[in-house]
């Protein structure tokens, strides 16, 4: 019989499909003015204005419910408005990780209180948060945090420290993992997460300089970091539990395919402009096309798993894998290409962009679960041990 | 699920085990399991209700297809079907697909065919002939010089004969694809070495992992082929071809390399699966092949990649 049957082919329904006009104007008109390499960031492109226009024309908190101040549209809903989003290299970063995650965390694990204080701020796009996962000593080994939380009087007391965390100096609020009891040894038991007000007295952000030349992460200290009871999301100690289900919204989203769309039309309009079509360059080109119409059907395969309330670990780790294999074997197949045709004059614009992704590229299996982690998955769900 | 993969897939279980396939490879008569496929029914799925057929979608005779390569059907099933859909007074009996460019062509399971129907310029023509040996030990694919041909028997099905083979071709790969994984992790399971199963290796774990997506891609791919009408459009073709034919070497390699050498045995029936996704990876045109057609598409399109991707599939 099948196996993994439960990826199948599926279709955006027509009343998701429906929303594309809509957030194409709003994504064509951020972008009017924007060169190709700054379209490339999309993910790091930080606009409070345009995340706050897509909150108020309603392509935020798509999966969340209108109690909250969301669309209660669903998994497909958001499929379509992310990859417009995403397609056009529109800035999201003003609002991706707090729709994305940590709106649908606060709504499964959150009090009343919390769900009502952030969530609709979230769908306005008001609210920015960061996710606190990685620190100086847990990188894949995230059950190793050392950032600790103690009980007070008044709620808890935070000390630590975490890195690598997105978007940080933006953020309004970090969602952190901290150890609330026990020491490493204990693994994941003693996890819990926290919200944290970034404006908190003793938080210091320091922003980080990539080899792009980018600071899109940050290092977060908290020293003596006073936070009220209600900090607390879900329950002590079911942090680990609730952070694999956060990593799974993370994980299934189109966004694992198309990190390097903005480079790939860059050089099918040069391509086109050159008119160049011998052999080999159009079998470059249909196999780059036949790449993406896959992974786009194996994502929304994803997302039908998704929409029907199930949380789909394997299969969007093995649809994040490939994905992510394509978007970084793209830089390096066009750098190849281009660099094949010295003739050939390549615009500046087209080479920042090339030299953007091919220098960002290895955070694309690094982000949201390492290879080796999503592969490991992948295996225990084929009954490997 | 289709309602009909159900009892084909009995049917297969029941006719095409690996103990028949070999007899069929080796010289065994055909008839008993194509007189199976014959009464059942199924070889008419595509045909439409008018003409007694089933009249079934693509989209739901692809799982058949899958099933075929599930099993290493080494029978022209698929290809039979697509033959009866085309015509109207297909002969009886095995037909394989081919199309005919001057020089001679290698046809999968042309040996245990009774017709090929060929397609040269704007036409299809039937003939009765049996091709000859490739010489490739176990293989029942014919090498058959198409020159000369009878007269057409019918007009060329839009988009060409090709673009259907590919779509049908990229199903079985899924299939063998599909069983190929399956073995392969059983049997990870089951092989110690350093005195633990050798699926608990992080490195067999990794490439095993790879071989699933590979598998998976596969059949999303092939379903893409199969989801529009019959025939299938050159970018839908194109598509699953291409994923399915990378693929296919991919996953025989995997295969192999968790297997050891019992995988390369011929008593052990991995190879069943793996000698068939080569042949099946370059029958009807390899991932290059279909990459060439689909850039060309491709760069005949001003629109962004993923608008042509969504509106072309």
């Amino acid at each position: 019989m099948p196996v993994f049957d439960t990826l199948t082919l599926a279709s955006l329904p027509a009343a998701d499909e429906a929303l594309r006009a809509a957030v194409r104007a709003l994504a064509d008109e951020v972008v009017a003015n924007a060169p190709a390499d700054i379209r490339a960031r999309s993910w790091s492109g930080f606009d409070p204005a345009f995340s706050r226009r897509l909150g108020a024309a309603g392509f935020l908190g798509l999966t969340l419910p209108k109690a909250y101040g969301g669309q209660e549209r669903g998994p497909f809903a958001r499929f379509v408005v992310v990859e417009e989003l995403l397609s056009a290299g529109a800035p999201v970063a003003a609002h991706w990780i707090a729709d994305r995650q940590s709106a649908p965390l606060i709504l499964n694990y959150g009090s009343e209180a919390q769900r009502e204080t952030y969530i609709p701020r979230i769908c306005r796009g008001e609210f920015v948060f960061c996710i606190g996962m990685s620190e100086p000593g847990s990188g894949s080994d995230l059950a190793s945090v050392r950032t600790r939380a103690e009980r007070t009087t008044s709620g808890w007391c935070v000390n630590g420290q975490k890195i690598w965390t997105t978007g940080a100096m933006h953020g309004d609020y970090m969602i952190a993992l901290v150890r609330t009891s026990g020491t490493g040894e204990d693994r994941h038991a003693g996890l819990s997460q926290l919200i944290i007000d970034l404006k908190a007295p003793g938080v210091t952000v320091r922003p980080i300089t990539d080899l792009a030349g980018d600071a899109h992460f940050a290092e977060v200290f908290f020293d003596n970091v006073d936070l009220p009871v209600d900090a607390l999301i879900g329950n002590e100690g079911e942090g680990w539990k609730q952070v694999t289900a956060e990593l799974a919204f993370e994980r299934s989203g189109p966004e694992r395919i198309y990190s390097s769309v903005v480079l790939l039309d860059a050089w099918i309009a040069h391509l086109r402009a050159t008119g160049r079509d011998d052999g080999a360059t159009l079998a470059l080109v249909g196999d780059f096309t036949a790449r993406l119409a896959t992974l786009r059907a194996m994502s929304i395969a994803c997302t039908a798993r998704l929409a029907l309330g199930e949380s789909p670990v394997i299969e969007a780790s093995l649809v994040k894998d490939l994905g992510t294999a394509f978007e970084q074997e793209l830089p390096v197949a066009i750098g190849d290409d281009l660099a094949a045709h010295p003739g050939e004059e390549v615009d500046a614009e087209l080479y920042r962009t090339l030299m953007f992704v091919t220098y960002v590229a290895p955070s694309f299996s690094l982000r949201g679960g390492t290879r080796e982690v999503l592969r490991g998955i992948i295996a225990r769900g084929m009954g490997l041990r | 699920m289709s309602e009909f993969l159900e009892p084909f897939e009995r049917m297969l279980e029941d006719v095409a085990t690996p103990a028949a396939v070999r007899a069929v490879e080796r010289g065994s008569s055909i008839a008993a399991m194509w007189g199976a496929f014959a009464e059942s029914g199924f070889l008419d799925a595509l045909v439409p209700e008018d003409r007694g057929g089933a009249g079934l979608p693509l989209a739901e005779v692809q799982p058949l297809w899958v099933a075929l390569g599930r099993h290493a059907v080494p029978l022209p099933v698929g290809e039979t079907m697509i033959a009866r859909a085309l015509l109207p007074d297909a002969p009886e009996g095995p037909i394989v697909l081919a199309v005919a460019e001057g020089a001679t062509v290698v046809v999968p399971c042309g040996l245990v065919a009774a017709h090929f129907l060929f397609e040269s310029g704007a036409g299809l023509h039937m003939v009765a002939a049996k091709g000859e040996a490739t010489g490739v030990p176990a293989s029942l694919a014919a090498r058959i010089d198409p020159r000369p041909l009878p007269a057409p028997v019918a007009p060329s099905p839009e988009g060409g004969l090709r673009t259907i083979a590919a779509i049908l071709r990229a199903a079985l790969i899924a299939g063998a694809a599909e069983r190929l994984t399956q073995m392969t992790a059983a049997y990870a399971n089951e092989r110690v070495q350093f005195g633990k199963p050798i699926g608990r290796q992080q490195a067999l774990q990794q490439e095993m992992a790879v071989m699933a997506e590979e598998m998976v891609a596969a059949r999303i791919a092939s379903q893409l082929g199969c989801a529009g009408s019959f025939p299938p459009s050159l970018v839908a073709a194109a598509t699953a071809k291409s994923i399915a034919s990378r693929a296919a070497a991919r996953v025989a390699a995997t295969a192999h390399a968790v297997h050891g050498a019992i995988g390369i045995s011929e008593e052990h029936d991995l190879q069943l699966f793996t000698r068939r996704l080569h042949e099946w990876r370059l029958a009807d045109g390899s991932e290059s092949y279909w990459n060439r057609l689909l850039g060309a598409e491709r760069l005949k399109d001003a629109r962004r990649s993923v608008d042509f991707v969504r509106e072309a599939l």
